[in-house]
């Protein structure tokens, strides 16, 4: 029956070969620009660390002075060196990280490599337990060194391809701004994304080839890269002091979640803390988010990225009602010959039927369409000059959804004018003939 | 024309009709949005500068390691920048408009104030500055050569316990000084005293840090290389060749640097507004296709209509009616189909303002985008029934003699 109706449909195509060919390419063109942009905001809305994101907190005081306070408002972004490295001292959460992105130039020792520069990451110990940073070689540095200030560095597997041809280089040296670190690890390919531990320096894109102890860093002098907010009067000049008044430490607590409020009291507390001894001139003001809230409160996804989304949605809804009323159009042209088919017999059910099968047809051509339409979408968003380009593909959910919309598509195309088609009285068309 | 007859047709055609309604009243709504976000983004994109664009070049290097005497080896590297041949003039500035990265600092009138007046952009320049950049002086003098300090000594606290003497543009003034006398006037960057020599017209901030575009206050400081920028000015004809030299005077000056940069201020502008002029094409691209859509969607729904009608059609015609008269009929149809859509459209494209103002921080739409795209519509809409009309107009009269 239904390989009748398909034929059915195809001789229909042929009698209006232009309309077929322009309902088609509408459902198309809007599948393929509704998945395209739903792909980039799947990508870019991702869990960038599945399984950890909830035990994950991002910790923020408030170090600012009295002046231009705002009760209610948002504390500091970020964290001063003292907070930092106090906190890090109290270790009162499972693990705890202190970071901060930086650049370094590395001199290689192969005469043939030009002294070149690279982004880094200056972090503490828990940095690679807490972040699930898998190593290729060696392994990460220790609590220790963070204290002792040891000259090491983890690099990445792109720098250890580029200065050791992609050998073991665990125990070499690096010549980083005209010092000297040994190598104790390897990364494998790591690269969360978006790079939700810190998002100062935008959210997408950026590689990190050298992850080293912010002690270290602070020692030599390394400097780092990203936003810092300096407030009040800074004794000595230095913003990397530890008692300058200036927030540019990213720090992240792990826990289990259910100890989140435990913890953010012991925030205020220790803000009550250094308020009584001078440090802190606002009430306490603490905030305690986990990855995806993190992410949410940052804007992380592009607004333009969600504007493109609702955009091509919108474009897809004009789409479909353009195919209904032109399946509804063509149905009820029909309707002489629907009626006569009535009359012959066929019941409601198969009439309904075989609109169905003629305006799914349409819907499943055009969506399979569409897919190609979406594949060449991502490929053009791949060429844009944007940070999150390289991120644009489809992967095997984006794929399921593409074949329910376009389930969904044709269905909804189909329905309505099916369900009208089945209502022609046959005895009215008949006697009309 | 009475509509009476077309609107009692329409009557047996209620759904298709309202689809078509339906489609005309989401592409007015949409459309209209998108112009106005294509409006907002070309605004931004063509902000004026306040700069001499298209004169200027720049390079920026940095050295391995710390540089112990940064600020000897930049003042070298300026002399030998202003010996090339071509080159206009020379600076060093910390900051340019339109690139990733800005220095801001808060004024107030008063030093006691709890909350500061504003907060400006805050641009360090060497000798010669505002000559190399092109910035436009409407009052006041520049600085004397007396006032540049190196900005390594100025973080180290020289000439704090004096006023520094500063320029602002005329947005900082009038913020400042709403009566229009800021020259002269001692305003404070927390408890530092600046002071206004003078005043340029314009000079856009780097990146609207803080939704602040314009307003921008320039210090007498030279920032050392690295950090600082090199900015050189020339014909706009011999902007490669400028380049090349200064690329060449800085590797002689010391080979055991990275350049970091070198480009034409134009190219710099033209990447920090790639996202922008890509969102613009976009735009442009999905209104033009959405048009399409609903045009060959009422030429499909029109041409259904009028082999339906055929018969009706020739009735008319042998009754007398002219072939204008037939077409006007659809013309009158599609423009009846076309206002209820504009208007539903009309309804919608307020309402999805008034939710992206709410999501992206974005003003209210004019109104006058509504008659745009009510015109647009309608004109679309006639367009695209021209066709089916003039076919339903080419009916023969003797259709009607025929049975089906």
């Amino acid at each position: 029956m239904l390989a009748y109706y398909a034929r059915l449909a195809i001789r229909s195509f042929r009698r209006n070969k232009v309309l077929t060919a322009l309902m088609v390419v509408a459902i198309a063109l809007g599948i393929g620009a509704s998945m395209t942009t739903l792909t980039v905001f799947h990508v870019l809305s991702g869990d960038p660390i599945p399984g950890k994101s909830d035990r994950l907190f991002y910790v923020q005081v408030d170090p600012r002075p009295r002046s231009g306070y705002v009760a209610g408002e948002e504390p500091e972004t970020q964290l001063t060196r003292f907070d930092a490295e106090t906190l890090l001292r109290g270790r009162h959460a499972e693990r705890q990280a202190m970071m901060s992105g930086g650049a370094a130039t590395i001199e290689p020792e192969n005469a043939n490599l030009k002294p070149f520069s690279v982004d880094t990451r200056w972090t503490s110990a828990d940095f690679f337990p807490m972040f699930e940073v898998p190593m290729q070689y060696g392994r990460p540095w220790t609590r220790e060194d963070d204290e002792g200030r040891a000259r090491v560095a983890v690099i990445s597997r792109m720098l250890n391809d580029k200065l050791f041809n992609g050998a073991d280089s665990v125990g070499r040296e690096l010549h980083v701004n005209g010092h000297v670190l040994r190598i104790v690890g390897v990364l494998r390919d790591w690269k969360p994304q978006p790079s939700f531990f810190d998002l100062t320096l935008g959210s997408f894109g950026r590689d990190e080839d050298i992850i080293a102890p912010i002690s270290t860093a602070l020692e030599l002098e390394l400097g780092s890269n990203g936003n810092m907010n300096c407030f009040g009067e800074n004794p000595n000049d230095d913003s990397y002091a530890v008692n300058a008044p200036c927030a540019w430490i990213q720090y992240w607590a792990e826990m289990d979640p259910s100890k989140a409020d435990e913890y953010r009291q012991y925030l205020v507390n220790y803000s009550n803390q250094q308020r009584e001894g001078g440090r802190f001139e606002r009430p306490a003001n603490v905030r305690l988010r986990n990855v995806m809230d993190w992410l949410d409160f940052n804007g992380a996804v592009p607004s333009d990225v969600r504007l493109q989304m609702w955009l091509a949605l919108g474009f897809l809804v004009v789409c479909l009602i353009n195919t209904v009323g032109l399946l509804l159009a063509k149905f009820l042209r029909r309707s002489g010959e629907i009626g006569v088919r009535r009359a012959l017999g066929a019941s409601r059910g198969q009439i309904f039927l075989q609109c169905l099968v003629e305006a799914g047809a349409v819907g499943v051509v055009g969506g399979l369409l569409g897919l190609v339409l979406a594949a060449l979408g991502l490929y053009a968003v791949r060429q844009q000059p944007v940070e999150y380009a390289t991120l644009a593909h489809l992967d095997g959910s984006m794929l399921l959804l593409a074949l329910g919309m376009t389930l969904l598509a044709s269905l909804a195309a189909g329905f309505l004018p099916a369900w009208r088609a089945m209502q022609v009285t046959p005895a009215i068309q008949l006697k009309s003939q | 024309m009475d509509i009476r007859p077309i609107l009692s047709t329409l009557r047996r055609h209620k759904t298709a009709a309202a689809l078509i309604v339906l489609e005309i009243a989401l592409t007015c709504a949409i459309v209209c949005n998108a112009l106005f976000l294509v409006s907002q983004r070309i605004e931004k994109i063509s902000l004026p500068s306040g700069i001499a664009e298209n004169e200027l070049v720049m390079v920026r290097v940095s050295g391995i390691g710390k540089q112990t005497n940064a600020m000897a080896r930049t003042r070298e590297d300026l002399a030998a920048l202003r010996a090339l041949p071509g080159a206009k003039a020379v600076t060093v500035i910390n900051q340019l408009p339109f690139r990733n990265s800005s220095s801001n600092s808060s004024i107030s009138r008063k030093q006691e104030q709890e909350r500061p007046t504003t907060s400006v952009s805050l641009y360090m320049l060497s000798e010669d500055g505002l000559r190399t950049m092109g910035m436009n002086l409407v009052a006041g003098r520049d600085f004397q050569p007396s006032e540049y300090l190196d900005l390594d000594d100025v973080m180290k606290g020289a000439g704090r316990d004096q006023a520094v003497p500063v320029i602002i543009n005329q947005a900082v003034a009038a913020k400042m000084a709403p009566d229009g006398n800021a020259l002269g006037q001692t305003y404070y960057m927390g408890r530092q005293p600046l002071h206004v020599i003078g005043i340029i017209d314009h000079l856009a901030t780097p990146t609207g840090w803080n939704n602040n575009r314009v307003e921008s206050m320039i210090m007498p400081a030279r920032a050392a290389f690295g950090s600082g920028i090199y900015m050189l000015r020339t014909d706009p004809a011999r902007r490669d060749e400028v380049l090349k030299g200064a690329l060449a005077a800085l590797e002689r000056n010391d080979p055991n640097r990275l350049v970091r940069e070198k480009l034409s201020y134009e190219d710099q502008r033209k990447d920090f507004f790639k996202n922008d002029l890509a969102m613009v094409g976009l735009l442009v691209t999905v209104c033009v296709a959405l048009l399409v859509v609903t045009a060959l969607g009422i030429v499909g729904l029109a041409s259904f209509w009028v082999q339906q009608r055929s018969k009706q059609i020739g009735i008319r015609r042998a009754l007398g009616a002219t072939r204008g008269q037939i077409l006007r009929y659809f013309q009158t149809e599609n423009f009846l189909l076309a206002t209820v859509g504009i208007v539903l459209g009309m309804l919608a494209a307020y309402a999805i303002n008034l939710a992206l103002m709410n999501q992206y921080e974005l003003p209210r739409m004019p109104l006058a985008y509504l008659p745009i795209g009510a015109v647009l519509l309608w004109l679309l809409g006639q367009a695209a029934v021209f066709g089916p009309a003039r076919r339903a107009a080419a009916v023969p009269p003797a259709v009607a003699t025929r049975g089906t």
